[in-house]
């Protein structure tokens, strides 16, 4: 393993300006449970290791009036054991507790999952599909964008250089919501999934008109992606099996699938098309 | 290369290491204090043969930085028994439940248990297989794995 000096700044400043001092030859790191991987396999050969974990109050779960703050720094295992998130966010749970192993988990930070920016992040597709939006302080300030547009390829996102996502805020969502995600894989743990599927529902009081649809699917293109063809059929209809089964796929249409080792890129779209329905009934059950 | 000082709780001993910032909590067990219970398979946090507790919780050693242990409580296989050599019921139910064959994965499937029994006391089969689904054992001995993580769970039981 190569050599390198191992930070512990207190603050973000401290971090941002231990960062600037080593430039190219810093990295930042929070649980390690990517960057260490990538340091032992000489992807990377950072001469400083710049840990964000002794920075305070980036490991929160805030909820309120609706609106879900979650700090960078909690951990998979923080949201898996947290009753606010079991109760009022179901679909975290969904993706988190099939991340890993609970070794990683305890340890493997929300806010790395998604600056890794892998296409099969398992948490990028639910945090997308609930509205989430970023926040990051850099050495030029503050900036908060949509979670959507932060991924800008596989290992790319819209962060700069020194750059630390903060926090994640996610919206109050309309009343009368549901939302589920499926990790499609072989065994739960331990696996990269061949693909991911959210699906949010919001229903008019009449609860069967939708009033909002958003689909989420990850690891069928270079980054994860909204499937708005899909959204658009839901959106305004009462949602039956005939307008789940037009959603399915629509959402198989647009997505990009290819062939890789975990699947081929035919089988990838028949089970988008077949967790699209799925989705949306735990959906709406849990909307109701 | 430079070495830092580090100091945490070892087995329930304060303990100080002076190792290169590099490493890692498994290549300070092993190759500074020379606890070699904790085992390095993969060395990426894939198969938890390096399984050890810090405080209350479950971790990869194997991708742990050392520098991150300070001030911390850190348990390792060779803590599990009692000091005057006791096993712990864990042990106990492993050997008599024929759950170690190689034994290579041992101690990491001890200490996932562990882990498990420290928040749960009383586990069911499922709860059990998710708390050592980080932890591969390659002779596919996870039936007697698994009844021997709950062989143990009653005998703790019954002690109480």
């Amino acid at each position: 393993m190569n050599k390198f000096d191992y930070l512990m700044p207190i603050s973000i400043s401290e971090a941002i300006s231990l960062h600037k001092n080593y430039g190219d030859q810093a990295q930042y790191i929070a649980g390690g449970t990517d960057v260490m991987v990538k340091i032992k396999e000489g992807k990377i050969n950072p001469q400083f290791v710049i840990s964000l974990r002794h920075i305070q109050d980036l490991d929160h779960i805030v909820y309120e009036k609706g609106q879900l703050t979650i700090g960078a720094l909690v951990t998979h295992r923080m949201l898996e054991l947290s009753p606010t998130i079991r109760k009022e966010f179901p679909i975290l749970i969904d993706a988190v507790e099939n991340i890993g192993s609970v070794q990683i988990r305890n340890v493997a930070t929300i806010g790395g999952n998604i600056v890794n920016a892998v296409p099969s992040a398992d948490s990028a597709v639910p945090l997308i599909t609930l509205g989430a939006e970023v926040r990051t302080i850099g050495p030029k300030g503050k900036r908060a964008m949509a979670l959507e547009d932060f991924f800008v390829g596989p290992g790319k996102t819209l962060l700069k250089d020194g750059e630390i996502l903060v926090e994640f805020v996610i919206p109050k969502l309309p009343s009368h919501t549901g939302a589920a995600y499926w990790k499609h894989t072989r065994r739960a743990a331990m696996e990269l999934p061949i693909l991911g599927v959210a699906v949010l529902i919001s229903f008019d009081d009449d609860m069967q008109t939708c009033t909002e649809a958003k689909i989420g699917l990850g690891v069928v293109a270079p980054t994860p992606m909204r499937a708005k063809n899909a959204e658009a059929i839901l959106k305004g209809k009462k949602v039956d099996d005939e307008i789940l089964k037009k959603a399915g796929k629509a959402a198989a249409q647009e997505c990009k699938a290819r062939d890789s080792i975990r699947g081929k890129a035919w089988y990838r779209k028949d089970m988008v098309e077949l967790f699209v329905q799925r989705m949306a009934i735990v959906a709406m059950k849990r909307a109701r | 290369m430079k070495k830092v000082s580090v100091s945490f709780t070892l087995n329930g001993h304060l303990v100080t290491a002076e190792v290169p910032p590099n490493w890692t909590l498994l290549k300070t067990l092993r190759e500074y204090f020379e606890l070699t219970g904790s085992k390095e398979g993969c060395g990426v946090g894939e198969c938890g043969a390096c399984t050890v507790i810090i405080d209350e919780d479950a971790i990869n050693s194997c991708i742990y930085p050392i520098l991150e242990v300070e001030g911390k409580s850190v348990t390792t296989i060779e803590g599990v028994a009692s000091e005057d050599g006791t096993l712990h019921p864990l042990q106990k139910a492993f050997l008599e439940n024929n759950g170690v064959q190689c034994g290579f994965c041992t101690s990491g499937m001890i200490m996932s248990a562990k882990a498990l029994l420290n928040h749960n006391p009383d586990p069911t089969e499922d709860e059990i297989r998710a708390s050592i689904a980080g932890n591969l054992c390659r002779c596919t001995g996870y039936v007697q794995i698994v009844e021997s993580i709950e062989k143990a769970t009653d005998m703790i039981k019954q002690e109480k």
